[in-house]
Parts: C-alpha cells; structure tokens; sequence
C-alpha cells in the first residue's frame, strides 16, 4: 500500500476542507466569541478555552467564500501552533479520511485569490473534492492596526 | 535522575542560600565586629557546608571550607579581629565556594575548579596574627543539632505555576456550578455549592500568597554590590533598609532585581562622593544609601536615595548638547526638573569617566526600560548638593489587578483601576452645557480643568451612535496615562472586579489598545484596554519615533511634575501660546454672522449681555489693533474663549485651539512684552504664557443699561 495520511474533514460553505489530523487538537462548540474590534477581519474573536484564552480564525473569510449565514453558530476546530492554540471556524467537521498520497493533484490554476494560496493540494475522493489547507499559511497573516 | 544526583542537587541549592546568608551575616559584622551571635552563624554556615562536602565526598569543596573555618575559629576566639583585609579574605571564600558549587551544579562534579589562591589567602590572614592560647579545640557549641528549625519547604516553581492554572480554572468551574445549582430547587446541592464557593476562594488566596515574596529577597544581594563598589570607588557607604517584608509576586522580583542592583551601583558610584569631597562639604564621610520599599494603593513604590552631591544638571545639558539630543537653546529652557529627567534617555552618561562598574553602554534608560516592562513607573528627584532620590512605582502582581469593567455597544471592556481618576455621570439636560466642543474635539470641564474626551465606541471602530444611558446620560470615566488626564465616555460603567490577565495570541497582540484578556464569572472573554496605548491612538499622548522631539518624549512626560493645565492656542505670527485653563470660563464657538461692530469694537450678544471681543494680536502691545482682524477659519465659526474678572466678561478671539496640556511652569523665562507670563518650551516649541488678566484689562466693557432689551443670543458654542 502506498504512503497516506490523514485528514480531519471540514465543511466551509460549499468546500470540503482536510486539515492534517495531527495538527488538530480537538474540536468544540457553543463556545462564546468576543469580538476583537480592531483586528484583521479573519479574526472571529476571542474564547475561553478550559481558561486559556484562544484566537478564533475564521476559515470562511480566509478562503473569501462569503459570511456565515446569521444563526448559525461555527465549530471550533483547535489547532496546535508555536503559540499555544489556535481555533479555526467552520461550519461543520466531518469523518477523519484516510487518503493515499498518489491521488493528490495540485489545486486548479484557474482557482483565484487567497484560497489559492492557502490550499496546498486537492485529493479525489468518491464524487467529491477533499481540499487540502495549509494550516501555517492560514495563521501566518499578521495583527491588525499597528498604531 | 538518581537518588544521589537529587540529593547533591538539594545540596546545590541549600548551600547557595547558605552562602547569601554568609555574605550578609560578613557584611553585618564589619559594622558590628563585637556580635557573637553574627559570627556564630556564619560558623554554622561554613561548618555545615564542610561538613556536608564531606559527606558528599567533594574534597575541594571541604579543603576551601576548612580554611574558612579556621579563620573563622581565630576571630571567635578573640584571636583575630575583623577587618578589611578578612572580611575581603572571607567573601572571597564565599565567592569561591560558589563558584565551586556552580561546577558541581552543571557537571555533577568538583572538576578542576582551582581555589588553592584563596586557601592561601586564609592561611595568610592566619598567620598575620598571634593564635590565641585556646585556639586549638574549641569550637562553637552551637554548631551541632541546632539548625534553626524549618518554617518551609521549597517547591518547583513550574509547580506552582501549573496549581496557580489549576485554580484559576477551579474557579470557573465553580462559577459554572454556582450558577446551575441556584437554579436547581435541591437544598444540598445548594449547599455543597456554597461550601464549594468558599473553599476554592480561600485556595485561591492561598495560592496566590505563595507567589508573594518578600523584596528582602532581592534586597539581601545589596549588602555585597554596595561593599564591593565602595571598596571599588573609595567611598564609605552606610547601606539601610526599610520595609524589607514588603511582599511582591515572583515574578516582579525578578525582574527588578538587575535595575535594582544598577541604581545602587550608580548611586555609589555617581551620586555619593569621595569621604574627603563630603567632609569638605560639611557632610559626614559616610555616605548614605536609603533603600526604603511600601505598598501604595495597590502598588509598591522602591525608593532608592543617597545623600550625595545631586545630580549635576549642567553637566548633564552639557552632554545632552555634545551628543546632539538638544540645542544649547532648548537646555537654557527647560526647568532643572526636565534636565535631571535626562538621565532616562538612551546614550547619556553622566559619568565624567568610565568605570567598570558603571558607564558600561547601561543606563538610566535601561532601569527605565526594564521597570516600564512590568508596568512601572521610575521618577527621579535630585537636589544640589543633598542628594537624589529614585523611585520605582510597579505593580503588586502582573497577574492579577483590579480592574472596572465598562461597556460598550454589546462588548464588555475591562480598564486597569491605576488608570482610573474618578468616575462621572453627566445628566442628559446637563450633556450640552458641560460637554464642549472645540471644532471636532469634545472636552469636559471637570472643576475648572478642561478634559479631552474621548469616545470608546468610536476609538473601537464600532459604527452607529454612542448609545446613551436610558435616561440620556452620558458616562465619563476620567482616566490617567503617563500624566495625560483625559475622559473616556462609555455606553455603561458596571462594577470594579479582581481580574486575572492572560496574554492575547499572536494575530492580535500587536493592537496598542488592548493590553490583554480576561475570563469573567460567566465564562466570557473580555478584553482589557491598554490606556497609554488609547492615549497615544487618540494622539492624547504623543508617539516618540512619530515627533522625535526629545522635549516630547514619552518617557520624559512621564516623570515631568504636574503643572499647571493650559490651552494651547496659535498665536499672532504663527507664535505658539498657551493660556492657563483657570483663566477661561468657557469656550464658545459664535457664528460670524453674530459678530456685531459698536463704538469701534466687536461684540457679540452672550446671554442678555454684550461681550466685548478682541484678538489676542489686538491685546497686545506689539500689535497697533487692526481694525478688522480676519480670525478663525473658514467654517463660519469663530472661536472664542470667555475670560470672566470681576463679574464682567470678556471674549478674546483665537485662530485655532491647538491642544490642552499640563505643564509645569517653574522653568517659566521671563516675558519679554507686558501681557506675557513669560515662555516655556511645551510640546517643543517655545510657547508665550498669556495672561487673560493683565490683556483683558482694558477690554472691560461697562455694564449695558440696555442689557434686559436685548434678546437671548443664539448660541452655536453648543453644536455638535
């Protein structure tokens, strides 16, 4: 068998979304968000993490696929950084996928924008497209207002 | 790790405080050569370190003991009596036992550490005197079996760190459970929650004590750096201490530790002079060094004071000149105050030579640096010829602080209490009349002292109108940054709270205004402003890089005496000039069209009265008065400022209002036309002090008999 890995599967928006599945630390909902006024725009807000406070990304703005519809409450996917933790909003988080290396293909040149340079790769999976993020790309922007 | 490595290494670290103890037990017996109790410690302490490299089988270790001892057994005996040359001899031995037990800490092992220099030393000091008949034999009683009894024990640090985690979210999950119980109609749950409630507060009090320690422990290195760098300048030092259980959190005790030991360095060697210069100057030939340590409405103020010579400001204006940071201009304005506070910027050594204890590229801007880190302040005060005091304000604990929680739109916001003044509720009827507006700016007159406001929602970037109270109040919290005063209107002030920070992640720790987070009973996350920061956003404090002016520099406003508060106008001929606040009773803003022209002067109808008019160019002798003075700018508007003397008020156009500060006016110069105070340098640019009084003399316009004809005057001052 050849080499694979693992993905922990996310839906943002319409996109299936594959996070390395070491990278994540765990997953959680209904956690309150405070707003971070001044902050970049792909800052969600702030939670309370079992008493650490956690920066929430939102991967809908990341990836520019429009806002999430109102009511709709994001999950939390927690992600391990060189700086204590991370959450990522998404929709929705799926089954862990196990995909053989040999069946990723570069993303689309035609695809346009931020996503393009935060998917590393696309794998073909039954009927659907499991989209690949490069997760140090996703937290690699930078504060807000310097002043 | 072994049994045996963890018992040397509980060795290590025993010895270590033992030898801390030595040094200030060798410090304390020169100045008392006659206490017994004194020497008898310091035997135990090189008793017990011999005793248990012997046991540890460190040879070396036991042989430096040993001499040690020996000496130590003459001066008990009476044999030896202490003096320079042995208590040098002694520390010596000190340093060279530690360095000893550095080696074994890292390597496991004496290695080839070589202290035969200093085994020879002691024998020396031996032989330069007669042993005593009872040398030999005799030895402290006290040395076996009576260690004093233990009141402590030692723990990781890394532990307590973790319990301190460990109880901060304790605490939540008993909020969580508080919470849900009182919704629960179940007396013993009920109950059990409430007993729940009360213990884990208890262990959180607890917990946080163990942090405290007292600045003692800091404060007992000194003894050695003042002895050393006496002995080093050739001063005499008296070294004392006051308040030294003065309880910090750890982790400050750290960080204060190296600037501490700079500014006792310095003192001695800049501040204290030389035994011959002090008895020359009719001071005793032992300096005095005060290390004095107090809590201070949740803070603890350090305080370092010599009684030397002062810090010599021409010397200092002098250097500032050499090294380019000032014109020999702005030295011969500013006040002595400003001059010492010189010594806080980067590149100014006051020493006339480099030693090798200070001068070494670490300054005053370093101390500065490092104490603004951990929050605090640094002030200096120095007076020719009788000394300068140095003093430290920070924080009790970074951890924790007290903190008022406000809102804003839906967000709750949380601001340090240390920023806090007072707090105020203008009334809705009130809001108009007590909140005024110089063009876009709105300030608030608070007794007399005139407030830029500023609003939180608008700060935040939060669209839409602050929301008012439900009665249309509006909320003013009055706020301090760096001797900056200003208010801040918010939508609801809640309630003051003991907040735990926690630090904000990478994406958005660089925003100026937020110094950190917090989690609240209820489990939300709030963030806590930063108000140097708010105050340099709202350009309330200047920005240093942005300036560049060193009259400007943060670090100095911080540490200029509060003066006096004044307005700052543009004056005739582009003229920086400043007004005392106390001399405006009101700030208005009249439509040009209101201005009427009687008898040859302008007048405007302000409230059933004529206030007569007059530029600030017209009142002054310099200036003929023009008879029509083109004033303010093209909005229409024309800015007035109301001077009241006497029952009688008058009105002096300006331009432009630039800005209010406060500001010292001791290093007034004097006028150099009637009508002026006299200038100062504010803000960098020499700025004449007018004063209303004097200009205004003539202006006094008699009381209008035809003052109840007229109609009430319509007033634009008041526009938003």
């Amino acid at each position: 068998m050849a080499d694979s890995r693992e993905y922990t599967s996310c839906l943002v928006d319409d996109l299936l979304v594959g996070i390395p599945v070491e990278a994540v630390r765990e997953v959680t909902t209904g956690a309150e968000l405070t707003p971070v006024p001044l902050a970049s725009p792909l800052v969600g807000g702030l939670l309370n993490l079992r008493g650490e406070i956690v920066t929430a990304i939102d991967l809908r703005r990341c990836l520019q696929v429009g806002e999430r519809p109102a009511g709709q409450r994001p999950v939390h996917l927690i992600l391990r950084s060189d700086d204590g933790c991370v959450s990522l909003l998404v929709d929705e988080v799926g089954d862990v996928l196990d995909v053989a290396d040999e069946d990723i293909e570069p993303a689309p040149r035609t695809l346009r924008g931020r996503i393009r340079e935060l998917i590393t790769g696309v794998h073909k999976l039954d009927g659907r497209l499991l989209l690949v993020l490069d997760t140090d790309g996703v937290l690699s922007f930078s504060s807000g207002e310097l002043i | 790790m072994t049994e045996m490595d963890e018992i040397l290494k509980e060795f290590v670290v025993e010895s270590r405080e033992n030898l801390d103890q030595l040094e200030r037990d060798l410090i304390a017996l020169e100045s008392t050569p006659s206490s017994t109790d004194t020497l008898g410690s310091i035997f135990r302490t090189v008793h017990s370190i011999k005793g248990a490299a012997g046991l540890m089988q460190l040879p070396k270790l036991e042989a430096l003991a040993h001499s040690g001892e020996s000496v130590l057994s003459q001066l008990r005996d009476g044999a030896l009596v202490i003096n320079p040359a042995i208590a040098g001899g002694l520390l010596a031995l000190a340093d060279g036992m530690r360095q000893m037990l550095l080696h074994i800490d890292r390597s496991g092992g004496e290695g080839d550490v070589d202290c035969t220099a200093i085994v020879e030393r002691l024998a020396r000091l031996q032989q330069s005197s007669v042993p005593g008949p009872a040398a030999a034999g005799t030895r402290p009683d006290t040395v076996d079996g009576t260690r004093p009894v233990q009141s402590g024990i030692r723990v990781n640090v890394d532990l307590l760190d973790k319990l301190m985690n460990l109880v901060g979210e304790l605490v939540l999950s008993r909020n969580e459970i508080v919470q849900f119980s009182s919704l629960q109609e179940h007396s013993v749950l009920l109950g059990t929650s409430q007993r729940l409630s009360a213990i884990t507060t208890q262990l959180q009090e607890g917990i946080m004590k163990t942090r405290m320690q007292p600045i003692d422990t800091v404060w007992n290195k000194l003894p050695r750096v003042v002895r050393d760098s006496a002995e080093f300048c050739g001063k005499r030092v008296r070294l004392e201490m006051e308040g030294r259980d003065t309880e910090l959190d750890r982790t400050l005790i750290e960080a204060i530790q190296d600037p501490l030991t700079h500014v006792v360095r310095n003192c001695i060697d800049h501040g204290l002079e030389t035994p011959e210069q002090r008895l020359a100057a009719g001071k005793p030939a032992e300096g005095r060094l005060l290390l004095r340590a107090f809590h201070d409405g949740g803070q603890v103020t350090i305080e370092v004071s010599d009684d030397g010579a002062g810090i010599d400001v021409a010397a200092i204006a002098r250097k500032a000149i050499e090294g380019g940071l000032l014109t020999p201009e702005q030295t011969r304005l500013m006040s002595e105050q400003d001059l010492v506070n010189l010594i806080f910027l980067p590149g100014l050594s006051t020493a006339s030579k480099v030693t090798s204890m200070s001068g070494r590229g670490v300054g005053m801007d370093v101390v500065k640096t490092n104490i603004e880190q951990i929050g605090g302040r640094v002030t200096v005060h120095s007076q020719a010829g009788a000394g300068t005091t140095l003093r430290m304000r920070i924080p009790l604990t970074l951890a924790i602080m007290t903190a008022l929680v406000v809102t804003s739109g839906d967000e709750c916001y949380a601001i340090p209490q240390v920023n806090v003044l007072e707090l105020v509720r203008v009334d809705a009827g009130e809001a108009t009349q007590r909140i005024e507006r110089i063009r876009d700016v709105a300030v608030y007159r608070l007794r007399g002292e005139l407030l830029p406001l500023v609003w939180l929602h608008t700060e935040l970037g939060q669209n839409g109108f602050q929301r008012l109270a439900a009665d249309g109040a509006a909320n003013i919290v009055i706020l301090e940054a760096d001797g900056v005063k200003f208010g801040l209107v918010v939508d609801e002030v809640r309630d003051t709270q003991e907040i735990v920070i926690k630090p904000l992640g990478r994406h958005v720790r660089a925003i100026a205004m937020f110094a950190g987070a917090t989690i609240m009973g209820d489990g939300r996350v709030v963030l806590i402003l930063d108000i140097s920061g708010l105050a340099v956003k709202t350009h309330l404090l200047s920005n240093v890089r942005e300036r560049g002016s060193v009259r400007h520099d943060a670090a100095l406003e911080d540490t200029i005496a509060r003066g006096e508060a004044l307005l700052l106008v543009a004056g005739p001929d582009e003229g920086q000039m400043a007004i005392p606040l106390s001399q405006i009773t009101r700030l208005e803003a009249f439509d040009r069209s209101a201005l009427e022209r009687v008898g040859g002067r302008e007048v405007v109808q302000y409230f059933g009265d004529i206030l007569p008019l007059a530029t600030i160019a017209s009142l002054l002798p310099e200036h003929a008065p023009r008879s029509r003075t083109p004033h303010g700018e093209h909005d229409g508007a024309v800015h007035v400022l109301v001077h009241t003397r006497d029952d009688r008020r008058v009105g002096v156009i300006v331009d432009r209002i630039l800005d209010t500060v406060e500001h010292g006016l001791e290093d007034l110069r004097p006028a150099t036309r009637s009508g002026v105070r006299g200038s100062v340098v504010i803000q960098g640019r020499v700025t004449e002090i007018l004063d209303l009084d004097l200009i205004c003399g003539g202006l006094d316009a008699p009381r209008p008999v035809w003052g109840q004809a007229v109609a009430p005057p319509e007033l634009v001052g008041a526009e938003a």
